[in-house]
């Protein structure tokens, strides 16, 4: 399971502050601690508050600071390619762009810039109408992004598809769909392509988030969950992901299986 | 119509621990592999697998003769012996201080002490240093033979399960390798893998001893469960990512095939060759199944198995 730490992102008030102030030290207290806490990327997000001119030098610096404080690749979390590119300009080792849509005329800027930087790529299950409500609907626009992939000449094993979920107060029959198109997006190439979530986004605005997020996690997990960004601050969370790992026999059953799994090392 | 043939190469995210057991000139290292063995052609096979001869600081009363005549005039000797074990060509010495034992002549731990530097005085090649058996007895014996031989960097066993934090503490003050034993448990295996770095033992200090069983008495489990933690290492699994251990002529040497003479069983003819090729056909498998220590005590294993062995290491 790889694990993407949501943290150094403009929507928290802390990380925004630092934007704005170009204060590293937050930034850096986030990348270290998740970095203890396990996390396998940094999710990197200007936020959305901040103006589309000024978002790619604040991606920039975002990346900067974080692989200054730690030996971690990054997570380009944007909607504005310029600061993604900015972002790949930026980085030390194989970033992960997050993410393209099923759109045509994203998929052309995104993939080609990709293969330029050697990057892993996310590519969300939804296009200009929206995200779909069925696990087949989900299922074709992530087979929409293998198929370019593909033609593109780009590694299968660098695309993770996202088949997007909402908010259960909000979009609840969509939760198990999305469980629903992980399993048909595992089977869509061969080696199976890899899918990825935005775990949190499940519990927004919602009572119980803890409980919301690593219940979901653990399902979405059994379905064949490769990757996911998560609060990695949340202990229950990670505990779920060691249990899952051992039940799903991914990893080898210790006593210690909770500290071994817990171990940077 | 010429076919292409794509060869498909299996890519894993980590290699086994290299352990260097030994001091320069002389070091021998086992592991370091980052892929199945012998696939040469899809990863590195850096050492091939290594071969102990037995030394014992007392006779042994249940070695056969087609195995005592090898060794004649030296087994009352272990410091002879050893030497002509290297002699043999061994890549290591393994002396096991049956001794010490309560039931044999409960050697004190100074006296394991002096002949365990007899024999490291005796010979260049590294050694292996294994208790009787007795926990308790083990644990004051291997304390004092640690300390003896500190700076000759040995392989010493077992931490077992109930009793690993003296003999891992012996082995950090006093710089050795550790042989970390389980009853073919992958489970315990890692668990005790897990304690002992935490004791802080270094990983690449470690060598996991699954107890292996041999051919005709339990080899095929031996065989799953080592390859099971080979793939587990192999795949990421740093906790099982170590090379293993197998005592193959403990294991030969007591079963009926090997020990039973031509008299009593004419139907299976020869026993010197019978018994050695059973001793060879284990080890053969459980290098094949991961196996880097091959614990033996026939010279003629040794050699017959030495060169199934380079066969298998030639591209």
């Amino acid at each position: 399971m790889i694990l993407i730490g949501e943290r150094i992102n403009g929507m928290f008030g802390d990380i925004r502050e630092a934007i704005l102030s170009r204060d590293p030290e937050p930034v850096r207290r986030w990348a270290m601690r998740q970095y203890q806490r396990r996390a396998d990327y940094l999710d990197i997000s200007t936020g959305p508050s901040l103006e589309a001119k000024d978002q790619p030098g604040a991606m920039e610096w975002l990346v900067r600071v974080a692989q200054d404080a730690v030996d971690l690749p990054c997570c380009l979390d944007s909607t504005n390619p310029e600061a993604i590119q900015a972002g790949l300009e930026a980085h030390r080792g194989k970033a992960l762009i997050n993410s393209t849509t099923a759109d045509q005329w994203k998929i052309d800027i995104f993939l080609p810039m990709a293969l330029k930087y050697k990057a892993a790529l996310i590519g969300l299950a939804m296009n200009e109408k929206g995200v779909p409500k069925s696990a087949g609907d989900r299922a074709a626009l992530a087979m929409e992004i293998i198929v370019n992939a593909d033609a593109g000449g780009f590694p299968l094993e660098d695309l993770y598809l996202d088949p997007l979920v909402l908010p259960c107060n909000v979009g609840q029959e969509h939760c198990p769909e999305v469980i629903e198109a992980i399993r048909w997006i595992k089977t869509l190439a061969d080696p199976p392509p890899r899918t990825a979530l935005g775990l949190s986004n499940v519990s927004q605005r919602c009572a119980e988030r803890g409980l919301l997020n690593r219940t979901f996690l653990v399902m979405c997990m059994a379905a064949g969950l490769d990757a996911a960004i998560v609060n990695l601050d949340d202990d229950e969370l990670l505990k779920a992901v060691a249990a899952s790992k051992v039940i799903l026999n991914k990893e080898i059953y210790c006593d210690s299986f909770l500290a071994a799994f817990g171990n940077r090392d | 119509m010429n076919v292409a043939v794509n060869i498909i190469k299996e890519k894993y995210s980590n290699r086994i621990n290299e352990v260097v057991i030994g001091t320069d000139p002389h070091t021998v290292k086992a592991g370091g592999d980052s892929t199945l063995p012998f696939l040469l052609f899809e990863g590195e096979t850096p050492n091939r697998p290594l071969v102990a001869l037995e030394v014992w600081d007392i006779e042994p009363k249940q070695w056969p003769e087609i195995l005592t005549s090898e060794f004649k005039g030296v087994m009352s000797n272990p410091a002879a012996w050893a030497g002509k074990c290297e002699e043999y060509g061994a890549d290591l010495i393994c002396l096991t201080l049956a001794g010490s034992h309560p039931d044999n002549l409960d050697s004190s731990p100074a006296q394991c002490a002096e002949t365990a530097r007899a024999v490291a005085d005796a010979v260049k090649v590294p050694l292996i240093i294994m208790g009787c058996g007795v926990e308790e007895k083990d644990v004051q014996v291997i304390g004092e033979v640690c300390k003896v031989l500190e700076g000759r960097n040995c392989l010493v066993g077992c931490a077992k399960q109930d009793s690993y934090k003296t003999i891992t503490a012996s082995c950090i003050v006093h710089g050795h390798n550790l042989i970390v034993s389980n009853p073919l448990d992958i489970n315990i295996a890692k668990q005790l893998n897990i304690l002992v770095t935490e004791m802080g033992l270094p990983s690449n200090r470690i060598v996991i001893d699954p107890l292996v069983g041999s051919l005709g008495y339990g080899l095929e489990y031996a065989y799953s469960i080592m390859e099971r933690i080979r793939i587990s290492g192999l795949s990421g699994d740093k906790m099982l990512a170590m090379p293993m251990f197998c005592q193959i002529g403990q294991e030969v040497w007591k079963t009926k095939e090997a020990s039973s003479p031509v008299e009593e069983t004419p139907e299976w003819g020869d026993q010197a060759r019978r018994a050695v090729l059973w001793e060879v056909v284990t080890a053969a498998t459980l290098a094949q199944a991961g196996g880097s220590i091959m614990v033996m005590r026939h010279p003629g294993s040794l050699k017959q198995f030495l060169v199934h062995m380079k066969n298998l290491m030639e591209e």
